[in-house]
């Protein structure tokens, strides 16, 4: 019984730490759980509406890259030196047979696209996923145990911060290049979630220390330590459940954030590799030629880019504003 | 506050030290001395070159040794080692980047901070209005932008179609003239670099100073100035401005940091050869002094403009002092 009220405390707890405000006080007395609240919230907010249904779009489209590469009869690799590629083997406009042009290699622009948002958002959602999984476990570390084990984890963060990390990008990829970092970390794909996954944990895990400080001092910490709780089951049980609040509005605003990250690797060229579609690697293909006509080739991949990294942002700040039911004040 | 001082400065060579570290042990642990001997000394080095060079960073002692003879020689000396590559000292190649580089960044810099205090104070003050509402719309399409694409859009329509159509106020990409030779120039030149790095900056800057002003108007101090009759203006700047900038403060050191160390996209986007642009090239080109050299000044860069900004934080807000 006595969890159960520390539980349904936490969780209001979890959105009260954060920014504590008379309206989420009312709500909670009408006994809805603040996840509740926070989704209706969410739902009642247009912008936030459209910016998820325009997300799932992409996802689709990501996912039903290969279907509509069938449909069309394009295939993402398949290059159309004939009709895809002027005689001076520049790129071809849009057109009824490509919808969006084609790229410099005379490839299907719009199916390239199309199977660049796989990219995008894998890199995305998985170096995101890395960035929140460290930071969390640190930063919990750092704001439970405190004493050496804060100030070792400080100094790591401050350590990480003062990485310049698009030149330590580059030059692990050139590394990496020449051998596998540690064996098996190659250039593309792994360097490019782990370089973005790893330089995250410094922002996440001081929001999670911060976090677990306040959340440390609640009544019902003190509770769980009356009743004999260790401090694993206090930190697992009793302390995270409340920072998931936090989290998820930091993970939905982090993962735009990673999409531009890994793009600007691919547009230094020390991203995602060729064959593979990526838009960070189109822009930089494009930036190339587009001042002698081929503009497609550039604003296509860029529009993508941007309207995916936007809507991940409107949607992400709704998340913030339905968790922190203070924005209703002012926005 | 002297206390606070000296702790905040020697963390600060402590991470800095660390970082030198980190760098000596990705170049010269990871490959091995040998490797690192016969990249160092370039394609074309015989073997008894690599073996000099072998010698002079004294790469066949045990690790630590190497990695006080590299420090020593950074502290003491200002010796970044030789440019083997371009044949010149690396801090030649540095100072020659480091103008270009320091350019970009402070005219960017005054630019995104008058832009995004402005925007940002001006939807504080007006919240709810229309130009919030625009403002707010602007700020996270900038936010959202890739730094890559705005500076591409910019030479796209500020220089090809306009220059196309007969109006060439923008001058091409990679263009550049030193301040010392005309200002005027130097300042035309660097417009759309400056223009790219503000916008997408200054986003950040009108969403935290918006953010921090609401949260302050919030405060019981700022009821207590209003109902004293103080003028609105006076309670704008005087009483919540000052404490809304210190998360600004503190975003400021670490973006100015970041970019010292080399505005990596920007100066790519545009052909500018600094620190970023230079780091690239010696990295394509397998000129490993040049590249630790610029990972360095980076570096250095990003902890002293940290330092600067917790040592402004508490400066803006006592409250910091104490803790």
């Amino acid at each position: 019984m006595s969890f159960n009220i520390s539980g349904a405390t936490a969780q209001v707890e979890a959105v009260s730490v954060a920014e504590p405000s008379v309206g989420e006080q009312q709500k909670t007395i009408q006994g809805k759980s603040p996840w509740v609240l926070a989704s209706r919230r969410l739902r009642r907010d247009r912008a936030s509406m459209i910016s998820l249904g325009i997300i799932i779009f992409i996802v689709v489209c990501a996912i039903a890259a290969p279907v509509f590469a069938a449909i069309t009869g394009h295939g993402n690799m398949t290059q159309y030196n004939t009709i895809g590629r002027t005689p001076a083997g520049q790129p071809v406009g849009p057109s009824s047979t490509f919808w969006l042009g084609t790229d410099s290699q005379g490839r299907d622009l719009l199916v390239r696209i199309m199977y660049g948002a796989r990219v995008s958002l894998f890199v995305g959602v998985a170096a995101t996923a890395v960035t929140v999984i460290g930071g969390t476990i640190l930063g919990l570390a750092a704001g439970f145990f405190g004493g050496w084990i804060d100030s070792v984890i400080a100094r790591f963060f401050d350590w990480l911060l003062a990485i310049p990390f698009l030149l330590l990008a580059i030059a692990l990829f050139s590394v990496a290049v020449q051998s596998p970092i540690f064996g098996f970390i190659g250039p593309g794909l792994p360097i490019v979630i782990i370089v973005l996954g790893f330089f995250g944990w410094a922002s996440v895990g001081r929001i999670v220390r911060g976090q677990v400080l306040s959340i440390k001092e609640k009544e019902y910490i003190e509770a769980a330590r009356a009743l004999g709780a260790g401090p694993w089951r206090i930190m697992f049980i009793d302390v995270l459940p409340n920072l998931l609040a936090p989290l998820i509005v930091y993970t939905t605003l982090l993962i735009p954030l990673t999409i531009v990250g890994a793009a600007s690797l691919s547009f230094l060229g020390v991203g995602v590799q060729p064959p593979t579609a990526d838009w960070g690697q189109m822009i930089n293909d494009a930036s190339g030629m587009f001042l002698y006509g081929s503009w497609w080739y550039l604003l296509f991949p860029s529009l993508a880019l941007l309207i995916t990294t936007l809507v991940f942002n409107i949607f992400g700040d709704g998340v913030r504003d339905a968790f922190d039911p203070r924005g209703d004040l002012y926005v | 506050m002297a206390r606070f001082l000296i702790r905040r400065v020697s963390q600060g060579l402590f991470v800095l030290l660390l970082m030198t570290f980190t760098i000596y042990a990705i170049f010269f642990l990871g490959p091995g001395p040998q490797q690192v001997a016969r990249v160092l000394a370039g394609k074309e080095a015989t073997p008894a070159q690599i073996a000099a060079i072998a010698a002079h960073f004294e790469l066949n002692q045990p690790w630590y040794v190497a990695y006080g003879h590299f420090l020593a020689q950074i502290f003491f000396h200002g010796n970044f080692g030789y440019d083997y590559y371009n044949s010149v000292p690396v801090t030649t190649s540095i100072m020659q980047a480091l103008p270009i580089t320091l350019s970009l960044v402070i005219g960017a810099a005054i630019l995104w901070l008058a832009i995004g205090l402005f925007t940002g104070i001006v939807s504080a003050v007006k919240t709810r209005s229309f130009a919030d509402r625009a403002l707010t719309a602007q700020a996270l399409l900038f936010y959202s932008m890739p730094v890559f694409v705005l500076g591409l859009l910019f030479i796209w329509i500020g220089y090809s179609v306009l220059t196309t159509h007969g109006v060439a106020i923008f001058p091409a990409p990679g263009s550049w003239t030193p301040f010392t030779t005309n200002p005027l120039a130097w300042a035309h030149d660097l417009i759309l670099p400056w223009l790219t790095i503000a916008l997408v900056s200054a986003a950040t800057y009108t969403r935290l100073t918006r953010g921090a002003m609401l949260d302050v108007f919030g405060e019981d101090y700022i009821r207590t100035a209003r109902s004293k009759g103080m003028p609105e203006k006076r309670v704008i700047v005087v009483h919540n401005l000052r404490a809304s900038l210190t998360p600004v403060v503190t975003q400021f050191g670490l973006d100015v940091g970041v970019l010292l160390g080399g505005a990596i996209i920007t100066e790519t986007v545009f052909s500018l050869p600094g620190l970023g642009w230079t780091a690239i090239k010696a990295i394509q080109s397998q000129d490993l002094p040049l590249v630790m050299g610029i990972t360095i000044v980076a570096s250095v860069a990003v902890v002293i403009l940290n330092m600067a900004a917790d040592i402004m934080y508490a400066v803006l807000d006592p409250r910091v002092r104490i803790h």
